[in-house]
């Protein structure tokens, strides 16, 4: 089902060497950094919710989703918050430097599984990167698919990210819902926490309705809770986790959360396969 | 079966080393029997002893003249097929950038001297890790294809040896390429392998006769003797019974106990937690990726975003045990522990985990 796609299986501590394109300000603290590859290199294949190890010598690694269009492998934006060190040092680097890339790791949101179905994308704050790659495929191929929904949820209207495409995934058939905890002035749409996006929207068809969604865990568990009671299967939810990633093949033991190690059988989970062990503290 | 008398040791030691393996054996280091390479049999801990329980170890002199008269120490046979240093990959400035190699791992022959029945299971246990997942490990995958295993039958059991429960001992049945049973005057030698065959056939052998035979096998029923006498361990369902109880008293209980030292991950055969951090040389042009051995006892061990996630003891023992003893199942298809008692005789405060599982369990 998810299937972990590694160009570099055999040596998976050699880094591409890649350089940033281009860095876009998105808002205080995040910015999506574009990494091309060096000389005739090409590209990356890889599938929506994977993730790169960015690795800047003498600093470290850090885990980050990939969140470009899989139709393009060639340029990959990195949406990226300052959370440590190695964040922190990456926001100080000038376009045309040099990084270290490993991966692509992880399973993958299973687009493959929505031909026919409706699918709810539920994202809250930095959540929406991992699945913006889902929207370009999706709507890559929107014959294939029935509703397309994508419930989006920030902390204030200027935490908002992706607005500037907002218009044209809307055109292509992406119905988008926005909420922010708390308002300013200007800002004319729904106030609240993104279950309550859920709660309204109109679900014809629970069982053929897929439901991916990605931010923190306590959002994700809500929002999982309020789609079991719309009606929506158990085995129609995926999630994205994060943990500690250190080596992001399995073998240093850091990212483990119950049997699953979230770099390999993870980021992207299925619910019913972790849910005995999503509200146990501190597992 | 063969025969190979005691002073042929040297000669089997000699052989190896001139065929450019670094023999690797019990030794007496730091009043313990470590694993570490030995150039001759004087080298090995003849006419000792072991005595172990929980939270203690000490060496004793035997009444007779044994070469491997004990069962296992601190160390295993993991820290030279997965190295608690090694170096994973480089980068080194360029003009503009970076250039980023992986080394090839060295080429070292080791040829293990004295490895029991549950050491063998181990590392076929961290050949599932390692060797059959989607990545392969390069240095251990070089080494372990390199390696000559001379096993030991186990003569003898300590209090905290628990083989016979995990179903990896007493008797060594394959997995290696020797297996020598120790008698008065020598060794019964089985074959497990055409290298095996091969290096005997160049020792001073003989066909092992009826009475040989005979004081091998009582030998090795000392040892199933002694195991049978230990307390053991109940895995009746034993990973839905741990993971199904994460909120036990229990957990509590031995939190109140248990230091986060790390050692019983130390001493572990399977455990393989590492860490992979930068070493830089002064100018920061030349930087080496270290792995390193590390513990999911290690408060930082889940930091992650600002917190750590196995906040207090009691969430680390948990996840330690559960990972052990359950959740390997799931990832590997085997229990993670073979019943060595290493984490128990070397636990500062005796913690057993026999003890805990049957805690949980209820009895």
């Amino acid at each position: 089902m998810n299937r972990v796609a590694n160009c570099n299986r055999s040596d998976p501590w050699l880094a591409h060497t890649v350089r940033i394109d281009r860095v876009t300000p998105e808002i205080p603290g995040v910015a999506t950094y574009d990494l091309i590859f060096e000389g005739d290199a090409g590209g990356l294949s890889f599938q929506p919710g994977q993730f790169n190890m960015l690795y800047l010598p003498g600093v470290g690694e850090c885990a980050i989703s990939i969140s470009g269009d899989p139709a393009d492998g060639s340029r990959l934006p990195h949406t990226i918050r300052v959370a440590g060190n190695v964040t922190q040092e990456l926001a100080r680097l000038p376009v045309g430097a040099t990084i270290g890339l490993r991966g692509p790791f992880g399973s993958h949101w299973p687009v493959e599984e929505c031909a026919g179905k409706d699918v709810i994308l539920v994202a809250g704050g930095i959540g929406l990167p991992p699945l913006r790659p889902v929207i370009y495929r999706l709507l890559a191929g929107r014959a294939q698919y029935g509703r397309l929904s994508l419930l989006y949820g920030s902390r204030t209207p200027d935490t908002l990210l992706y607005t500037d495409q907002f218009d044209e995934w809307r055109s292509r058939g992406l119905d988008i819902e926005v909420t922010v905890d708390r308002t300013n002035d200007g800002w004319n749409g729904h106030v609240g926490v993104v279950t309550l996006l859920l709660e309204r929207l109109a679900v014809p068809r629970p069982e053929n309705t897929l439901l991916f969604t990605c931010g923190p865990e306590v959002m994700m568990w809500y929002v999982l809770q309020t789609a079991r009671s719309r009606g929506l299967p158990a085995e129609n939810f995926w999630m994205s986790l994060e943990r500690n990633m250190n080596c992001a093949i399995g073998l240093c033991g850091h990212c483990q959360f119950g049997p699953e190690f979230i770099c390999k059988d993870g980021p992207v989970l299925r619910f019913d396969r972790i849910a005995p062990f999503l509200k146990v503290e501190q597992l | 079966m063969d025969f190979l008398p005691s002073d042929e040791l040297d000669s089997l030691i000699a052989t190896l080393r001139r065929d450019g393996y670094r023999v690797v054996a019990p030794t007496i280091d730091q009043e313990a029997i470590v694993y570490d390479e030995i150039e001759s049999a004087d080298d090995l801990p003849r006419g000792w002893t072991d005595r172990q329980e929980a939270a203690h170890y000490r060496l004793e002199r035997r009444g007779d003249d044994a070469y491997f008269g004990y069962v296992v120490g601190p160390h295993s046979w993991k820290r030279f097929l997965f190295p608690p240093q090694a170096i994973m990959a480089t980068a080194d400035r360029t003009g503009d950038g970076w250039e980023f190699q992986t080394p090839r791992p060295d080429d070292v022959r080791f040829a293990f001297l004295g490895v029991r029945a549950c050491e063998i299971a181990a590392i076929e246990v961290q050949d599932r890790t390692f060797l059959h997942g989607p990545y392969v490990d390069p240095i251990y995958a070089q080494r372990r294809k390199n390696a000559l295993l001379i096993a030991v039958n186990c003569t003898q059991a300590a209090s905290t040896c628990f083989c016979t429960s995990m179903n990896t001992g007493p008797r060594c049945h394959s997995g290696f390429d020797l297996a020598l049973t120790e008698i008065a005057g020598g060794f019964t030698v089985e074959v497990g392998s055409d290298a095996g065959r091969k290096l005997l056939d160049r020792l001073t052998t003989t066909a092992a006769d009826q009475t040989q035979q005979d004081a091998a096998a009582a030998a090795r029923q000392q040892a199933v003797d002694e195991v049978a006498r230990n307390k053991g361990m109940d895995t009746t369902d034993i990973r839905d019974l741990l993971l199904g109880n994460l909120e036990h008293a229990r957990w509590d209980d031995v939190a109140s106990r248990c230091l986060s030292c790390t050692n019983c991950t130390m001493v572990c055969p399977t455990c393989f937690c590492a860490s992979v951090d930068e070493v830089t040389d002064l100018r920061e042009e030349h930087v080496e990726r270290r792995r390193q051995w590390d513990s999911c006892f290690n408060v930082d061990f889940s930091y992650m975003n600002g917190g750590v996630i196995r906040n207090d003891t009691r969430s680390r023992y948990r996840q330690w045990l559960t990972h052990k003893l359950a959740s390997w199942h799931d990832q590997f298809g085997v229990s993670g522990c073979v019943g060595c008692g290493r984490c128990i005789t070397w636990c500062p405060v005796g913690i057993d985990l026999r003890d805990e599982v049957a805690a949980i369990r209820g009895s």
